[in-house]
């Protein structure tokens, strides 16, 4: 029995060496899974395409996401990322109030767009006010106004062929060695057509703020912020986008972040 | 196996030596499997989550961050003070000096601005992304064993017959929490009363909240359950509880192997690894 009995200097021993083992295991042992081309890395990263399936299998094409009311906005939209363009050629489109900003609708499409923004808001438009989700974990209550992407889709006429639609901005997010290197995103067509993504040019009521975008950014309710590119300039239908950038999808995604973010 | 789960050798099936006790078959394979499953899943889970809260180290009520209003109910922050960089916790209004281990920490002549300091995170260097992706992939492994370990226990009666409490745990209770605050252990085929109980409320309360808790802040699930966010009190509310629910299972941890210390390391580990457990000798039971 005496193997069982508490024995306070044995106890303290192995309680100390359980600690120091547990203080041990955190340390830098996993560092090595940040790099993205960490073969253990793929291994985890298949988790997001499963995330992806369940998540289409229950939310199907349409499902909404909770829109909420007037009394819910309690503060501006916070920006994040870009929130100035340092760009000369942004800037000389705000110089002139974005009258000669066309939004470029091109790739696999019958026909080609080239929209000025009175264009696209004098399409049907639609308001919603939705939480966004920054993958930082803050979330923001807001108010905007645009034209359902899915309308732009079909007076363009998307080929069977497309995939995913591209956007591309006009804001510079890093100055890379090969030269600056401009915000862009991806979205599968299911969120491409859902009856939330809208290219918002208002919010709260007024314009869209630079901060925010403007002239127009992407809402992807469905998803988190970085699906959202703001200071939009194009948008391209794609059968696949693994020659785009680093192939992963968009700005974020080429620096590992998962290309779907349902989650 | 599953069948074989908590068959006692019966200390009446031959007289037990009276200094060593029975050797009996404890814990099933299915017991033992999902055990070091859910420990090494919580490990990854812990530490991946760290490193996802430090990109923004504060906790709100309600659906939304307040950044022009105050509903936060947890904050670290650093601060340059006449006396050097300091970090600080900041817990419902209250602040508190963490400086090295929460807000500000890091060596000496390379102090960081970051939540969890760095030996508490995978990586262990701030990369949101990295974080993301080990903390899903292990979510998945937790939901889904947790999932197959209801199901399969439902069936083989592993909760009725082991975790269930019953009238007499009840009774027993005071005298259970009696004999662990001496740190005096019965070693027999079941568990005692707080076992059940601390096993029960984290199997079926606590990581059943992680899990809903965590759908709860996922956009997309939200327009599939919207009434789990509103029922957990809005996005930022679900994320404070998964925050909170954290801290309850590190604090079972602690306690969990500080029990197995004090009740014999060596027996406890056998059992969770082998299965084979040895209990006290019968005549030692009745002394106690």
């Amino acid at each position: 029995m005496a193997a069982f009995r508490i024995n306070r200097r044995s106890f303290l021993t192995s309680a100390a060496l359980g600690v120091s083992g547990i203080a041990l295991s955190g340390c830098d042992a996993f560092d090595p899974v940040s790099d993205t081309d960490s073969r253990v890395r793929h291994v985890l990263e298949r988790a997001n395409d499963l995330t992806y399936r369940v998540q289409r299998l229950l939310g199907g094409r349409d499902s909404l996401v909770q829109e909420y009311t007037e009394a819910d906005i309690r503060q501006p939209q916070r920006p994040n990322g870009v929130t100035s363009p340092d760009d000369d050629y942004y800037k000389g489109l705000l110089a002139n109030n974005f009258a000669d900003w066309r939004l470029e609708v091109t790739g696999l499409v019958e026909n080609p767009l080239s929209l000025s923004r009175d264009q696209l808001m004098a399409m049907p438009s639609r308001t919603q006010i939705t939480r966004h989700d920054c993958v930082e974990g803050w979330s923001c209550i807001a108010k905007w106004t645009g034209v359902q992407l899915s309308r732009v889709l079909d007076e363009a006429k998307v080929k069977p062929q497309a995939h995913y639609v591209m956007f591309y901005c006009l804001d510079t997010i890093e100055h890379g060695e090969d030269g600056p290197i401009k915000y862009y995103g991806s979205v599968d067509m299911i969120d491409a057509r859902h009856p939330q993504t809208i290219l918002a040019y208002g919010l709260n009521g007024g314009p869209l703020p630079v901060e925010n975008g403007a002239p127009l950014r992407v809402r992807v309710e469905r998803q988190l912020g970085y699906k959202m590119p703001k200071y939009l300039r194009g948008i391209e239908l794609v059968s696949g986008f693994g020659d785009i950038g680093d192939g992963r999808g968009g700005y974020w995604e080429d620096r590992g972040y998962d290309w779907y973010a349902g989650i | 196996m599953k069948s074989a789960a908590f068959t006692e050798a019966g200390p009446s099936a031959e007289p037990a030596p009276a200094k060593t006790g029975t050797l009996i078959y404890r814990q099933s394979a299915w017991t033992r499997l999902t055990h070091w499953i859910w420990a090494i899943a919580l490990f990854f889970l812990l530490l991946s989550g760290l490193q996802i809260f430090n990109a923004h180290p504060a906790l709100y009520i309600g659906n939304q961050s307040g950044f022009a209003f105050d509903n936060s109910v947890l904050k670290f922050s650093a601060e340059n003070t006449p006396s050097g960089p300091r970090g600080y916790t900041e817990i419902l209004g209250h602040r508190f000096d963490t400086t090295g281990v929460l807000g500000l920490s890091g060596p000496a002549d390379n102090l960081e601005d970051r939540a969890f300091p760095a030996w508490a995170t995978i990586p262990s260097f701030q990369d949101l992304a990295t974080g993301r992706v080990i903390h899903f992939f292990f979510a998945w492994v937790l939901s889904a064993t947790l999932l197959l370990w209801l199901v399969g226990s439902l069936v083989n009666g592993h909760i009725r017959r082991d975790l269930l409490p019953r009238g007499k745990d009840f009774r027993q209770l005071p005298r259970d929490i009696g004999d662990h605050a001496r740190l005096r252990f019965h070693h027999t085929g079941r568990y005692n009363t707080l076992q059940k109980f601390s096993y029960g409320i984290v199997l079926f309360i606590l990581l059943p909240l992680m899990i809903l808790t965590g759908l709860a802040m996922s956009p997309s699930m939200d327009t599939v359950i919207p009434f789990l966010t509103d029922v957990l009190g809005g996005r930022q509310t679900a994320r404070t509880i998964h925050f909170t629910v954290m801290a309850l299972l590190v604090l079972f941890f602690v306690v969990h192997i500080v029990m197995v210390l004090a009740a014999g390391p060596v027996n406890e580990l056998r059992s969770i690894i082998t299965g084979w457990y040895r209990t006290d000798p019968a005549d030692e039971d009745r002394k106690t």
